[in-house]
């Protein structure tokens, strides 16, 4: 928008004001309950308890931490969880590469076909059963393989690949088949090195992905406890109150004890992001932005 | 009459081979499609296939193709039973909730940070708009539950702090649908505020300067060049959420809901999962039927949407 006179008529100042502090009260809002998390976290139990807390920490104490890791099967949690992201996302960039990349190109014949019927797979699915008996007849349930092979393309990310791709020039094909470049050797040394920021953009929706979700294991992993991501264990202490178990008095701090450590259970679960968000937001909303325009 | 004859079957003949030594020519692309039609044919298609259990007595001995048809004996049923008005109450409710004030919260959000001119101050709004949608759905309920809980929950705490009284927020189903969209607003407004910023920042920026020599002050050039501008951006996010009007977000609904709380909170995927996953006697037909039933109407919902949406505007998903 060109800077115009009217930025500084009264009514426009009030405006202006206005809205700063909307958008700081949004901002406040938004930031305040993960303040509270952490400040909790770090709290003396018998102060969470008496509900003394409010913003920053009352009693520092790295006493919830010390209970958290001790959790039984958290860090266990914490290494699938990290095997998932790090697994799961590399079959998703090979196979969304695979789909990705032929249907970009108008010499792939049939792509207009198999893009319909790719795109019928967001319009309509099986559904959350059918899905379930397939992977239970597939002798699926309870391994790894439940958590990373359904999911291995998702469709949105796949035409959001696709759309990057269509971008690239036809000339950079034809220049490089001039010069005797096949098509393996084209993908390889050509295509992929110039796709490098789209494909950093779909490895994070990817991963955060990856890294956040439970639901394919609460689903998928019905008894193989030991294969768990750290959400479902996430779930049991923040959510089910198992901490009990790991306590055994039944004093009046039982309940304090467990209410921080809710808190540092969240706090470890969530740091890696919080630490690596502000670098890689740039990427995520080139990502939305695209899909946008295709969507 | 026989050289026509001949002539054309010599141009298809020529056609075919060129055709196919196109394709051996691009091999590579379609060898790299193999595992992906793999994948849609065993991971998507095959479970669309699944869903004739729908219309089956399906038990786990028989199979898919074994168990004895009973055709529409599970919709009936379902349709049958007091859930159905439930569900589908609380689905349109909730969802409703989400178009009156998560769907536009993330406009007006993109169009109160389009007037600063602040760059430093509109990009560390932004910013710290994102975090929500990076925070796991699970940790999102967990601050939810605990936030709101009876006797420590910091929601509570300040009830009390400001002479009130403590809320059963979590027991009385008549906070459900508020708390829901609450958590669905903060957690999504700021991420869905992207594509409407970047709509504003592809606005042609002489249609300002062409409405300011017109005399038009700011309120009006965001009537005739704003909206106008993110009009199509509006319309497209409108069909989507159209299309998805018989889903909710269930797996936050999973994480927060209990017994108590079932008359509001219950939907339609919630229900499917208590009854085929989370059962100890799982009714997988009847689950299905279900499912099925919401399938079909969101399908009939985005294309219904897709087609008014040509016909009224320039914006259309295909």
């Amino acid at each position: 928008m060109a800077s115009n006179l009217s930025d500084r008529t009264i009514p426009r100042r009030i405006f202006l004001a206005l809205d700063v502090v909307f958008l700081l009260f949004i901002a406040a809002v938004t930031l305040y309950p993960i303040i509270y998390v952490v400040s909790m976290s770090f709290s003396d139990e018998v102060a969470a308890i008496q509900n003394k807390v409010w913003l920053l920490p009352v009693n520092p104490t790295l006493e919830a931490y010390k209970n958290v890791f001790q959790y039984p099967g958290l860090l266990r949690s914490y290494g699938n969880t990290i095997f998932y992201t790090i697994a799961g996302t590399a079959i998703n960039i090979v196979f969304t590469m695979c789909a990705a990349y032929p249907l970009s190109r108008k010499r792939f014949k049939g792509r207009s076909v198999f893009s319909f019927l790719i795109v019928f797979t967001m319009l309509f699915n099986g559904g959350m059963i059918p899905s379930y008996l397939l992977v239970k007849n597939l002798h699926l349930l309870d391994t790894r393989w439940a958590i990373l092979l359904p999911g291995a393309i998702n469709t949105w990310n796949m035409i959001i690949m696709r759309s990057f791709l269509q971008q690239l020039p036809e000339e950079l094909e034809e220049a490089a088949k001039i010069d005797g470049c096949g098509d393996l050797r084209l993908l390889l040394q050509i295509i992929i090195p110039l796709s490098i920021p789209s494909i950093a953009t779909i490895t994070l929706f990817y991963a955060v992905a990856h890294w956040n979700s439970f639901f394919q294991a609460m689903i998928y992993l019905p008894r193989a406890k030991d294969l768990r991501p750290l959400q479902l264990i996430l779930r049991d202490i923040v959510l089910q109150n198992q901490t009990d178990s790991m306590i055994t008095s039944a004093s009046q701090d039982v309940v304090g004890l467990s209410e921080t450590i809710k808190y540092a259970t969240i706090v470890v679960a969530v740091a890696p992001i919080l630490c690596v968000y502000p670098f890689i937001q740039k990427y995520f909303v080139a990502g939305v932005m695209v899909g946008a325009v295709k969507g | 009459m026989k050289t026509a004859v001949s002539v054309s079957a010599g141009l298809r003949e020529r056609r075919w081979k060129k055709t196919m030594h196109e394709i051996w020519r691009d091999r590579v692309l379609y060898f790299l499609f193999l595992p992906v039609i793999a994948y849609y044919i065993v991971f998507r298609y095959a479970p669309m296939y699944g869903v004739v259990i729908a219309f089956k007595n399906f038990n786990v001995y028989d199979g898919i193709a074994g168990s004895p048809w009973v055709g529409w004996a599970n919709f009936a049923q379902f349709f049958k039973s007091v859930y159905f008005t439930r569900l589908l109450k609380n689905t349109l409710g909730i969802n409703l909730l989400d178009i009156l004030i998560g769907f536009p919260a993330p406009i007006i959000f993109a169009l109160m940070l389009n007037e600063i001119r602040n760059v430093m101050f509109k990009r560390s709004i932004q910013t710290i708009s994102y975090l929500p949608h990076f925070i796991s759905t699970v940790v999102v309920v967990g601050m939810v539950v605990n936030f709101l809980s009876l006797s420590t929950g910091i929601v509570n705490n300040i009830i009390e702090a400001c002479g009130g009284q403590r809320v059963y927020f979590l027991t009385e189903p008549n906070y459900f649908w508020g708390i829901y969209t609450t958590m669905n607003v903060w957690k999504g407004i700021g991420w869905g505020a992207i594509i409407y910023i970047a709509a504003l920042a592809g606005i042609d920026p002489t249609l300002y300067e062409a409405a300011i020599i017109d005399g038009a002050g700011r309120w009006k050039q965001t009537i005739h060049v704003t909206l106008p501008g993110i009009s199509t951006t509006i319309v497209t996010m409108f069909i989507l959420k159209i299309g998805h009007l018989l889903e909710v977000g269930y797996e936050s609904i999973i994480l927060m809901y209990n017994p108590k709380l079932y008359p509001a909170a219950d939907v339609f995927s919630t229900y499917i999962y208590r009854v085929g996953l989370a059962s100890s006697d799982p009714n997988y037909s009847l689950a299905t039927a279900i499912g099925l039933f919401q399938s079909l109407i969101g399908l009939v919902l985005v294309v219904i949407a897709n087609r008014l949406s040509k016909k009224y505007s320039e914006a259309a998903l295909w």
